[in-house]
């Protein structure tokens, strides 16, 4: 016997992955903008070889029907790259948080045939079906300084020579694409929705958004952050305004540690060990302070 | 300078970023548009590395002249040669200076940055970040924007669309006009100076390795506006890429850098899986076509070999799918996961197949646009460009520049890899201190602009989107007329074109685009409407597709990424050393004959009826002058022997 080496190597009978007259349902749980009810709808995707979530919400852009036939709106949803580079997609598939470029249709079908359920992540504000506002992840990045301070742009020469084992540590953590799974798995990550109030302006709101955010948990992804620049060579010598950030409110003593972060990272960041590496750091830091005092 | 100055930069990837950056530096405010969250930009895609000359390399005889020949060479020459010298010197800089920011470069065992070989070059020049080099050096420019955002000189519009430039009475850039895409308001961005940055077009193409927000749009509506598009026939296609369903992902060309080999059974569809099939049943067709590159053969070549061993030789690895092998699997386990960990993570995510174990199937797909907007700069005696010259990037829209591969000046007809990301960088980095100059020069700022003009394309705009929500709704699918202009335009405009496919496709185009003024959306809601905002896309799609078509059907040639066979030079096909020679003396007429014809910039307008305008510029080839390519051409020794002798008899 021949064995097969075609690309997706293991076809699937149409009964193995639940297809009725060759489709699958797809549940999407929608909202019409922030503050609105959220409410289910289905519909019927016909099932191609190859597919994936985003080509699933392609297909039900360009239909614009329910299940029931009823004319709707296509299901807003974010995406760029496609290729898990660049952490747009990202949304709760089958329960589980992850990127829709990834999560291929044959596997999720035989996992749980017939039916896929979408839904957007629950730690961010929705605005509307899967998109949601991600801004407190890139705060975030602002609060923990996650830049290296270079004098200037002009030509100062290379940078410091790295040992390889340095690089490969830091090139790991700086994969992380801010995509906010490891905050949705995060017990300790609360979802902070804020309102516009009568009477203020938009900058003033956004103002009160960031405030709030900068005292809220910096999860797992910004302790991962301040581990990759504060092991900078360059990144080191502005090391303890990081670790200002690491030891204020909302830092490093919020994490509970149920490593829930680690499982759900798309990239395989070691997450929790950067946090056990902080956690030592914010300890020696503050005895450091109290007896500097 | 004037605290007042505002610079809108639309776009954020590493071209955009780049030019914030040093703008902010300069003390400019900026405002900054995008489609996505910067972070999310394509240069996110870029695998592979970024390319200068470095300490090792000069040891083996490399130097920046070199990486500027070998650009140039791989380009067909149809680049202006200045701006490419000046980028070959800074990239150096560029490469330390990333270093500085913190991009993870690979190390060697000593601690210095690792280099290896990419495609059109014999040096390995190439600096990388495992193999999501665009992804480290994309961060390392959004953490410094970022630096500058929370300083309080930036300001980011992400999720908004571009709508197009503003123009005061006198043809003068003075800002842009945007759409905040989750409340739909349409707003005003006054600006001194406007830089669009916005990245490729390959969405035109349907699938192609580019991100969702690569449409073209923004360029789109800037040449619509009345910039030049410049060379638009020249889309590179990328030889390896994984087909899919949604998107054609890439395949780095690191992999064959890191020596991984292209390959297909010599038994047609040969049913064995690949690891049973000895060595010598195998035909590892770049290495023996050219024993000098062997798989690192420009990205041109390689395409167009891979197409006509599936095509025309019939030796594709399936019948009903075309596609070759990319074997990576007799690679040290250490390189693998050192080197190229990223990528074959993503063949095994996307394909459900261990590339360490299986060869890879692989296929070309459209990837990087070679041509775009027109810009200029000024040359220095020398041939480099001057520093600070507000003409460096800027269109020929006074106040308006371009840069990255929305521009078209670094790569002629063929792109080398591990070039675009040098490109994108030292684009932003040149540009800024022009536009810098430019402002200084200007009496007025455009925040003090008398009123009416930006109120005006306001108003307008709006109109538009009104209009757009108000169509019946029973009108053509966009996403199905999409799918058409990609079909049309893969067929007619990728790796070979024929002239009378060319007319084909173009009526198809201009009958498609009458037909998306008809389009219905499904959404005519006031928020967060994506339907909106991809409907105009496409529609924005047609004017740019007409460019790229009409280009190719004029252009009578081959060059670089332009192959049409009715055209390709003669093959030196004699055994007699006479007639050899005859026949080379003959073929270097006919080239220099067409280069007369056809060494020219291709130049796009905007014309009153949609249609393009087209016009041709000479290329400024003053520092090297222009000479056969001959990568693996049959007789190329006696034509390079032949073309030596006639240019020692003209000295």
């Amino acid at each position: 016997m021949i064995r097969s080496t075609s690309n997706n190597n293991e076809r699937r009978l149409p009964e193995e992955l639940g297809l009725q007259d060759g489709k699958f349902e797809v549940r999407v749980l929608r909202q019409d903008g922030p503050g609105q009810p959220s409410y289910w709808q289905r519909f019927l995707v016909p099932y191609e070889s190859d597919m994936n979530c985003i080509s699933v919400l392609q297909n039900i852009a360009a239909i614009a029907r329910t299940a029931e036939g009823v004319p709707t709106t296509p299901v807003a949803w974010e995406c760029n790259c496609l290729e898990e580079v660049c952490g747009a997609c990202t949304m709760l598939i089958n329960g589980r948080v992850r990127q829709a470029c990834t999560a291929l249709v044959d596997r999720l079908l035989r996992d749980r045939p017939g039916v896929i359920e979408l839904r957007p992540m629950t730690k961010f504000p929705v605005i509307r079906d899967l998109v949601v506002d991600r801004s407190r992840i890139f705060e975030t990045l602002k609060r923990v300084k996650a830049w290296v301070p270079v004098d200037s742009y002009l030509d100062l020469g290379p940078g410091p020579r790295q040992s390889q084992e340095n690089q490969e540590m830091a090139y790991v953590l700086s994969k992380c694409m801010s995509c906010g799974c490891c905050l949705e798995a995060c017990p300790q990550y609360l979802r902070i929705e804020l309102t516009r109030r009568e009477g203020e302006s938009a900058e003033e709101f956004e103002r009160r958004k960031q405030e709030v955010y900068h005292r809220a948990f910096i999860g797992a992804m910004g302790i991962a952050q301040i581990d990759l620049f504060n092991t900078n060579p360059i990144g080191r010598m502005n090391s303890t305004e990081r670790l200002e950030a690491l030891i204020a409110e909302g830092g490093i003593q919020v994490c509970g540690n149920a490593q829930n972060c680690v499982r759900v990272c798309p990239k395989e960041i070691p997450l929790t060990t950067s946090i056990a590496r902080m956690g030592r750091a914010a300890t020696l830091y503050m005895l450091r302070k109290w007896f500097d005092r | 300078m004037s605290r007042k100055a505002r610079v809108v930069v639309v776009g954020g990837g590493l071209a955009g970023l780049s030019v914030t950056m040093k703008l902010a530096e300069l003390g400019i405010n900026v405002d900054l548009v995008s489609l996505v969250p910067v972070k999310r930009s394509h240069s996110c895609c870029a695998q592979g590395g970024i390319n200068s000359v470095n300490n090792l390399t000069r040891q083996l005889g490399d130097s920046e002249w070199k990486h500027f020949e070998d650009t140039v060479y791989g380009g067909d020459f149809l680049q202006h040669q200045p701006p490419v010298k000046e980028m070959a010197e800074w990239a150096p800089r560029i490469i330390d200076l990333m270093d500085r920011l913190g991009v993870t470069f690979n190390r060697t065992p000593e601690g210095f940055r690792d280099q290896r070989r990419f495609g059109g070059t014999l040096y390995p020049r190439t600096a990388f970040a495992g193999a999501t080099t665009g992804q480290q050096l994309l961060y390392a420019l959004d953490e410094q924007v970022r630096r500058w955002e929370f300083a309080g000189r930036v300001k980011k519009y992400e999720f908004y669309d571009y709508l197009g430039p503003v123009l005061d009475e006198n043809g003068v850039c003075r800002g842009c006009i945007a759409q905040d895409l989750v409340s739909m308001e349409i707003t005003a961005l006054p600006a001194d100076a406007l830089v669009i940055a916005s990245g490729g077009c390959g969405l035109i193409f349907g699938k192609s390795t580019m991100s969702m927000s690569c449409t073209g749009s923004a360029a789109s509506r800037t040449y619509q506006a009345g910039v030049r598009y410049a060379n638009g026939e020249f889309i590179q296609l990328h030889p390896t890429a994984i087909p899919g369903a949604d998107k054609l992902r890439l395949m780095s060309e690191s992999a064959r850098g890191e020596g991984g080999r292209v390959w297909v059974p010599r038994r047609p569809q040969d049913p064995r899986p690949p690891e049973e099939i000895p060595e010598s049943e195998r035909y590892y067709f770049l290495e023996e076509r050219y024993p000098k590159y062997g798989n690192l053969v420009p990205r041109d070549i390689a395409t167009r070999e891979i197409f006509n061993i599936c095509t025309k030789e019939g030796l594709s690895v399936e019948k009903d799918r075309l596609c070759v092998y990319l074997d990576v699997t007799h690679l040290p386990t250490s390189v693998l996961e050192r080197k190229l960990g990223g990528i074959l993570e993503i063949y095994q995510k996307f394909q459900g197949v261990d590339p360490r174990r299986v060869p890879m199937k692989i296929f070309p797909a459209v990837h990087y646009s070679m041509g775009g907007l027109w810009c200029d700069y000024e040359r220095t005696a020398e041939g480099g460009l001057r520093i600070g010259s507000p003409r460096n990037h800027q269109t020929n829209i006074p106040g308006l520049y371009a840069i990255g591969e929305v521009d078209y000046q670094y790569h002629g007809a063929n792109r080398l890899g591990a070039n675009s990301l040098v490109a994108c960088i030292f684009a932003g980095l040149i540009s800024g201190p022009g536009i810098v100059q430019l402002i200084e020069s200007q009496r007025r700022l455009a925040a003090e602009h008398p009123g009416g003009i930006f109120e005006r394309v306001v108003e307008q705009k709006r109109k538009e989107f009104e209009q757009l929500l108000a169509r019946p709704s029973d009108g053509e699918n966009p996403y199905l007329l999409h799918k058409e202009l990609g079909e049309v335009m893969t067929k007619a405009a990728t790796v070979v074109r024929q002239n009378p496919e060319l007319d084909q496709a173009y009526e198809k185009v201009c009958e498609l685009e009458e037909r998306a003024r008809r389009c219905a959306l499904a959404d005519r809601g006031r928020w967060t409407n994506q339907n909106v905002v991809f409907t105009r896309a496409v529609q924005d799609m047609y004017p740019l597709a007409k460019v790229i078509l009409r280009g190719a059907r004029l252009r009578d040639e081959c060059r670089g990424a332009h192959y049409k066979p009715e055209f390709a030079m003669p093959e030196i096909t004699a055994s007699d050393a006479a007639e050899r020679r005859r026949q080379a003396i003959e073929w270097c007429e006919k080239f220099e004959a067409n280069n007369r014809r056809w060494l020219k910039t291709t130049i796009a307008e905007f014309g009153p009826d949609g249609h393009p305008i087209i016009s041709y510029e000479d290329v400024d080839t003053s520092l090297l002058p222009p000479r056969p390519r001959l990568y693996g051409v049959v007789g190329g020794e006696i034509i390079e022997q032949v073309w030596q002798e006639r240019q020692f008899a003209r000295v």
